[in-house]
């Protein structure tokens, strides 16, 4: 069997019966692929890196004891996250870390400074330089990263998901188990949140004219 | 066609990216758009951010967490 690097994973009836065949390459290629977003997820409900890599290293256990059982409801993926959501937020539980879904109003929206200002509307959005420089698109990297750990985790969880994994809208709601709506609000807080943080720092490191 | 404010355009932009607007929402959206400067430019940076976003560095499991696994695989298919 070939590589799957960088050509994506085939069919999902093809990856479970490899699975429970045995197939080391296969369960090697579901584990590369999916544990850095895995990681990322488990992050937003854990408190730390090492508490982060044993919620996905007990999903991976789960995963193996239960692929015997998978039913195919859902994607493998989306089964794999779920485990991996479910472990995670008891392991937060337990860390005291929890995330109460169901009243994800009381993120807030994060102030706009957006609005129209005393030179009109078009000075108040300025233009971004682009990332050329190595050294630009390192900071700005980093800037991001440290932007995610600063949303409320429901905002860190949707947008890691979308945006830094990759997820569909359709995979984040089945994975999270969210209305389409809930979902959108969630996504759209957190952009708005990373990109007035970036606009700051543009801002910040804007050359005088 | 709706009609959209700055700040009642901007909420929209998520859904609009997803292609989850209905068509009279939609054409208010661009309609606005290509009329206003300054908000076609917050979408420019609203695309800007998701692609920044897009491009974390990947995470990576720990060599002996990654062994560990693979043989549990392995001993569960001897």
């Amino acid at each position: 069997m070939g590589s799957f690097e960088g050509g994506g994973l085939p069919p999902d009836d093809i990856v479970v019966s490899a699975l429970r065949a045995g197939d080391e390459e296969m369960f090697a290629a579901l584990l590369d692929t999916w544990s850095r977003g895995m990681l990322r997820v488990a992050r937003s409900y854990v408190s730390t890196d090492h508490s982060a890599e044993e919620v996905v290293q007990d999903t991976w256990l789960a995963v193996i004891d239960g692929i015997g059982a998978f039913e195919a409801r859902s994607s493998i993926k989306t089964w794999v996250y779920r485990i991996l959501v479910n472990t995670a937020k008891k392991r937060g539980v337990r860390e005291s870390r929890t995330l109460p879904w169901s009243a994800f109003e009381r993120d807030g929206a994060p102030p706009r400074e957006f609005g129209p200002s005393p030179d009109g509307r078009v000075g108040a959005v300025a233009a971004w330089p682009t990332p050329e420089g190595e050294a630009l698109a390192a900071e700005v990297r980093a800037l991001i990263a440290e932007a995610l750990g600063r949303l409320p985790p429901r905002q860190r969880v949707v947008i890691s998901l979308r945006d830094v994994e990759g997820c569909t809208s359709e995979e984040v709601c089945e994975i999270l188990e969210i209305s389409p709506a809930n979902q959108r609000v969630l996504l759209h807080r957190a952009r708005t949140a990373v990109r007035g943080w970036l606009a700051g720092y543009y801002e910040a490191v804007k050359q005088p004219e | 066609m709706k009609r959209f404010t700055c700040d009642e355009l901007a909420e929209q932009l998520t859904a609009y990216l997803d292609d989850a607007l209905d068509q009279p929402t939609r054409a208010g959206v661009r309609a606005h758009l290509s009329g206003c400067e300054g908000c076609a430019r917050f979408l420019d940076q609203f695309r800007a951010t998701v692609r920044a976003l897009g491009d974390q560095p990947p995470e990576k499991l720990s060599a002996p967490v990654r062994d560990r696994l693979m043989s549990a695989f392995r001993e569960r298919h001897p």
